[in-house]
């Protein structure tokens, strides 16, 4: 079985193909958002490389969200359109889950963070148990007050990678009650090797789509319709911060 | 073919065909550049096969224009659907494809680029060759479609919500600029003065309706003539004379005849888009004359620029409404010269929201 997979969600642009269990090539660059610029570049670099024949692959896994939501949507055009023309499915990886996969075996939890401005990070918290990765607690965005006292209650030691670590590692030091830990440099980012090897199980599981019905999960209204709500609630008498997507802490 | 022709440094493997010049050349076009997605399959460049447009206009209204966050994830739920159906209508398959065009720019970046990447992944995965257009050319080129016997050298007037250009086309993607607008796009004005009389949006289409029950005649509002450039444009003082008036009216208790408002302020934009086309035929000997864009399917202005023509002998084109909208099948006529010409893109194209007329 041979899956591409493809991850543009923050500032790292990634491609991979997992031929069965062996990752035959990642790409992973992280220096500027260029994704449009960069991301088939690199896939078509690896594709080269490894003489693959794009019509054996079987699914394209893509990092589905949270994230940029540009960032997210120039990986699943990619994706989308790699499907539409390859006629094969995408297996839609939530973003945080596949970081998380970078610690495989890691005792204690894992937390994986990214930015998403606003004092808030989009999270989950997970745990490996027997070699499968357990969901403690799944994507959401939150403030990072929030995610540390939640933590602090389970009280159980935490790593921490993604990219809101350089942003609130002073803040997780301060506040943990429980030991932190930060995951090292080659393991602390999105990778798409992870992607492809948490797709690959999802694809085997069945839970895969076309193509055509592949959409990111960005976790977060737009601007105009989260202010929209907050006044359509307003209007009602009702609290207008209600009007935050699910898991959007205001 | 020219080494200019080549606008990237990352080209990948495409299938060489063996074409020959009696052969027809299939486009799939694609168009994310605001709030419609569209594709479309095209033969030789002015035969199109199927034309599949998907528009948001129903959800922007909601917020009184496009939001470019909510057109962004539109497109990507519709892309896959659309280029599809595309497919289907036009009874082909990718297989019988030989070049995709997609539009990259002017318009919303978040918009454009779900297309451009859409397009790169079609044209890498089946080795097809990636042509790049600009959203304005392919505007120009729905004249092609609609009049199969014209060619260029020609006068164009191209009028949308985002562009008040007046060109001649001199070639395929050849175009000398001889006026713009120095403020608001025409299309913009009448956004904004439909806002103003509580028309809403999308303005044009409404003011265009709205006016029918107006006077043209009954107010006189200004018309924005610039001295150093006869061929320029400007519409932000027509736009606010309207502004003052409603004030004014406000101001002093007097009721506003709004048909009357609107049927005005439309001729004030429609005279004047009119009047600078027939002075640059004029004077430049020009006798064709072609008009393009959103705007062009105003009925006003389809038929002051007809009477205009008529009046002086010129042979007057213009794209039936459907190819008036942001839609793929110009971008696939667009595509078609483009592609003749040996222009080809790489995986890297990006979109360029601001990108100019004549620019690549």
């Amino acid at each position: 079985m041979k899956i591409i997979a493809l991850e543009s969600s923050g500032n790292v642009a990634s491609a991979a193909i997992l031929e069965d269990g062996t990752l035959r090539a990642e790409y992973t660059i992280d220096h500027k958002k260029t994704h449009s610029q960069t991301l088939l570049p690199m896939l078509d670099e690896i594709v080269r490389m490894t003489e693959l024949d794009l019509s054996e692959v079987d699914a394209i896994a893509v990092a589905a969200g949270p994230g940029s939501f540009t960032g997210l949507r120039i990986g699943s055009a990619s994706a989308k359109g790699l499907g539409l023309a390859l006629g094969i499915p995408l297996v839609g990886v939530p973003a945080l889950a596949a970081m998380a996969c970078n610690l495989y075996g890691s005792p204690g939890l894992i937390c994986p963070i990214m930015d998403a401005r606003r004092e808030q990070v989009y999270t989950g918290i997970y745990r490996f148990d027997e070699g499968r990765l357990n969901t403690v607690s799944g994507q959401e965005a939150m403030g990072i007050g929030e995610l540390i006292d939640k933590l602090n209650d389970i009280g159980e030691k935490t790593i921490f990678l993604g990219d809101g670590v350089p942003v609130f590692e002073k803040t997780i030091k301060e506040s943990m009650r429980v030991p932190a830990e930060f995951a090292p440099a080659h393991l602390n980012r999105q990778r798409a090797g992870a992607v492809a090897w948490l797709g690959r199980q999802y694809f085997i599981e069945g839970k895969y789509e076309s193509a055509a019905d592949h959409r990111p999960e960005y976790l977060r209204l737009s601007q105009a319709e989260r202010e929209r709500k907050a006044r359509e609630l307003k209007r009602e008498g009702k609290n207008p911060s209600d009007a935050a997507c699910p898991g959007d802490a205001v | 073919m020219n080494s200019a022709d080549f606008c990237s440094n990352y080209l990948y493997t495409v299938n060489k065909k063996t074409k020959t010049a009696e052969d027809d050349i299939m486009i799939l076009a694609i168009e994310t550049s605001c709030d419609e997605t569209a594709a479309a399959v095209v033969r030789n460049g002015r035969e199109v096969l199927s034309n599949v447009i998907s528009s948001q206009i129903d959800l922007h209204t909601l917020y009184g224009g496009v939001v470019p966050e909510i057109a962004s994830r539109k497109h990507i739920e519709k892309i896959n659907q659309v280029i599809e159906q595309a497919l289907s209508d036009s009874g082909t398959t990718l297989d019988d494809i030989d070049a995709i065009g997609v539009t990259y720019g002017p318009g919303l970046v978040g918009a454009l680029l779900v297309g451009v990447s859409e397009a790169k992944a079609i044209a890498y995965a089946r080795k097809l060759p990636l042509v790049g257009v600009h959203h304005i050319e392919g505007h120009v080129s729905a004249n092609y479609i609609e009049n199969p016997s014209l060619e260029p050298p020609f006068l164009c007037l191209i009028v949308s919500g985002g562009h008040t250009h007046l060109v001649i086309v001199r070639d395929y993607g050849g175009f000398e600029i001889l006026g713009r607008t120095r403020d608001d796009a025409a299309g913009e004005a009448f956004d904004k003065v439909a806002r103003a009389i509580g028309l809403g949006y999308p303005g044009g289409p409404k003011i265009d309706r709205f006016s029918k029950e107006g006077n043209p005649e009954a107010i006189t509002f200004p018309q924005g003539k610039l001295s150093d450039n006869p061929y320029d444009f400007s519409f932000s003082g027509v736009k606010s004379a309207v502004l003052n008036y409603l004030n004014h009216a406000r101001m002093t208790g007097t009721a506003v005849n709004r048909a009357d408002l609107a049927a005005s302020f439309q001729k004030s934009v429609v005279d004047v888009l009119v009047s600078h086309t027939m002075k640059a035929a004029e004077d430049l000997k020009m006798d064709r004359i072609a008009i393009a864009g959103g705007v062009a399917s105003n009925s006003a202005l389809r038929n002051a620029m007809d009477n205009a023509c008529k009046e002086r002998g010129y042979s007057f084109f213009r794209p039936s409404p459907v190819l008036c909208t942001d839609n793929a099948a110009m971008i696939g006529c667009a595509a078609y010269y483009e592609y003749l010409k040996g222009t080809r893109h790489g995986l890297d194209l990006n979109a360029v929201p601001n990108l100019r007329l004549g620019e690549r």
